[in-house]
């Protein structure tokens, strides 16, 4: 507790040094804004209600965006790791995909998709499924040989060696996939939006930089990442419930075991 | 497969110049040479050697993990062809699945055979009870010490009632004395059950003391090179370790293994 009381002094303390910084040495407000008026810009735009609007719709992009490309990754990361020939002819173009980067294609999804919700989704669902394949691979190939000899010398079938043992082996690794592919979804619904859009917090960005608000920029950028805090806790709170008895859900602390993640 | 004589009816296990080679055809590495023997029904056989002798690739060949090269296993007369519902394993390490409670992890045959949970649950209670594992049913394996960890894996080969239980140096991880107070309690199961049950261990103190019959093997490439019959009395308690005659059976299975070079 008296750790955590001490964290929250050394935030304010740098809060504090950065806006005596500001002040001393007169940067400009298009610049660099002071702590005091990110704040003020937070407040104003709060009771305004300019926020709600845009939070409610980058909210619903990047969900409904991780949903997509979640259920594509997990359908695709599964047929790679039962099937060879899905993973001899699909897995490499996936890859070559893969190496593009994503974001360069906005634009294009864009003039397919319209200004509207549906390129968001795309874009979001587009950068967000490939961690997740990923990990699904990985989760679904590692099952330990001991439990696939014990299942099999029980004469399990392949389907239930997949359902009884792959399946919950895998989800550790699905579910640091999961994590990842939410940060993504919110990367990707936010970079369409830059590209064109009519609402959410990625234009608000833009049209404030327009008018050369910087302050306000900053107030939303705090907003994004407390949007990304919340859909990160919801996963792990998923998690803690669903792996119970996986050692590394189990302990608590900042840094997460990066041993299964994989991306 | 056909013109071999079927084993006699109380005969649980008949292996025939069963071998096994690895590798390829131009540099065979041969695991196992000419092996025969049987064990009846109802018979506990421990197959000591040292590491690397073959006895693990023995015991995947008669779970139906592994075809044999040349020769034949039968099991209760029928030739082993691949996995059978029959047949109770017992690993080196205990293999619990994480996410299975202590009692859902002993019912992992029962699901996987669908024998019917309702009715098998009673049985894993008093197999559970049966090890001394009573009140631990909700538990989970990261919860369990390493013998207690090993006694879940044995009422999970018991569970679905095998003809046969294989038993794959099971106690070779736990220190020594758990692993001695385990020997006690498989003794005690074993004349409780009268299960057949075939043993493999690299400790010759541990094949005499659970042993009706010992197979010696040898390493490079793997044979039966004695067999012994263990006239001791049962239930034996810990101190028939100390006896002469218990000692005579060792100094006769450790001859024979440095006969050979198989022990360091």
């Amino acid at each position: 507790m008296t750790n955590f009381i001490l964290r929250l002094f050394f935030i304010a303390a740098l809060l504090l040094i950065w806006e005596a910084l500001v002040k001393i040495l007169e940067i400009p407000a298009f610049l660099l804004p002071a702590p005091s008026s990110v704040g003020m810009a937070l407040y104003r735009g709060s009771i305004s209600g300019l926020y709600g609007e845009h939070i409610q719709v980058t909210m619903l992009e990047t969900l409904m965006g991780f949903a997509f490309g979640a259920a594509g990754g997990l359908l695709l990361g599964t047929g790679v790791a039962l099937s060879k020939k899905f993973d001899y002819f699909i897995y490499p173009i996936i890859v070559m995909f893969q190496a593009m980067p994503k974001v360069a294609l906005a634009p294009l999804i864009i003039v397919w998709f319209g200004l509207g919700l549906t390129s968001k989704v795309v874009n979001a669902a587009l950068v967000c499924f490939f961690p997740l394949m990923i990990n699904t691979i990985v989760g679904l190939r590692s099952a330990d040989e001991d439990r696939v000899s014990l299942m099999r010398s029980l004469a399990a079938t392949p389907l239930q060696i997949f359902a009884m043992l792959r399946v919950p082996n895998a989800m550790p690794y699905i579910f640091a996939g999961l994590e990842i592919a939410m940060i993504f979804a919110l990367i990707g619904a936010i970079v369409g939006e830059f590209v064109g859009a009519q609402a959410g917090l990625g234009m608000l960005i833009q049209s404030m930089n327009f008018t050369m608000d910087v302050a306000g920029q900053f107030s939303i950028l705090l907003i994004l990442s407390v949007v990304g805090l919340l859909l990160n806790a919801g996963i792990g709170l998923i998690r803690r419930r669903v792996l119970f008895w996986d050692p590394s859900s189990r302990q608590s602390g900042n840094l997460k075991p990066a041993s299964k993640e994989v991306v | 497969m056909d013109g071999i004589q079927q084993p006699a009816g109380r005969e649980m296990i008949a292996v025939r110049r069963l071998s096994k080679r690895f590798g390829t055809a131009a540099a065979p590495v041969i695991a196992l040479s000419d092996i025969d023997f049987a064990i009846n029904e109802g018979e506990l056989v421990v197959v000591v050697g040292p590491s690397g002798c073959g006895k693990s690739t023995l015991l995947r060949i008669l779970a139906g993990l592994m075809p044999q090269s040349a020769g034949e296993a039968f099991l209760g007369g029928t030739p082993i062809a691949g996995p059978r519902r029959d047949i109770g394993v017992v690993f080196q390490s205990p293999v619990l699945f994480p996410w299975r409670s202590v009692l859902n992890n002993a019912l992992l045959p029962v699901d996987v055979q669908g024998l019917g949970r309702e009715k098998m649950r009673e049985r894993a209670m008093g197999l559970l009870k049966l090890v001394g594992l009573e009140g631990f049913e909700h538990r989970f394996p990261w919860e369990l010490s390493g013998g207690m960890q090993q006694r879940v894996a044995l009422v999970r080969a018991l569970i679905h009632d095998p003809a046969l239980l294989l038993m794959d140096e099971p106690f070779g991880a736990l220190d020594a004395m758990t692993r001695e107070s385990m020997n006690q309690e498989l003794q005690r199961i074993w004349m409780e059950r009268k299960k057949t049950v075939l043993f493999i261990t690299h400790s010759i103190g541990e094949a005499v003391y659970l042993a009706d019959r010992v197979l010696v093997m040898t390493p490079r490439p793997g044979r039966i090179m004695d067999e012994l019959k263990i006239d001791l009395p049962r239930p034996r308690g810990l101190e028939v370790m100390n006896t002469p005659e218990f000692g005579a059976y060792v100094k006769r299975i450790r001859v024979a293994l440095n006969a050979t070079g198989g022990i360091e």
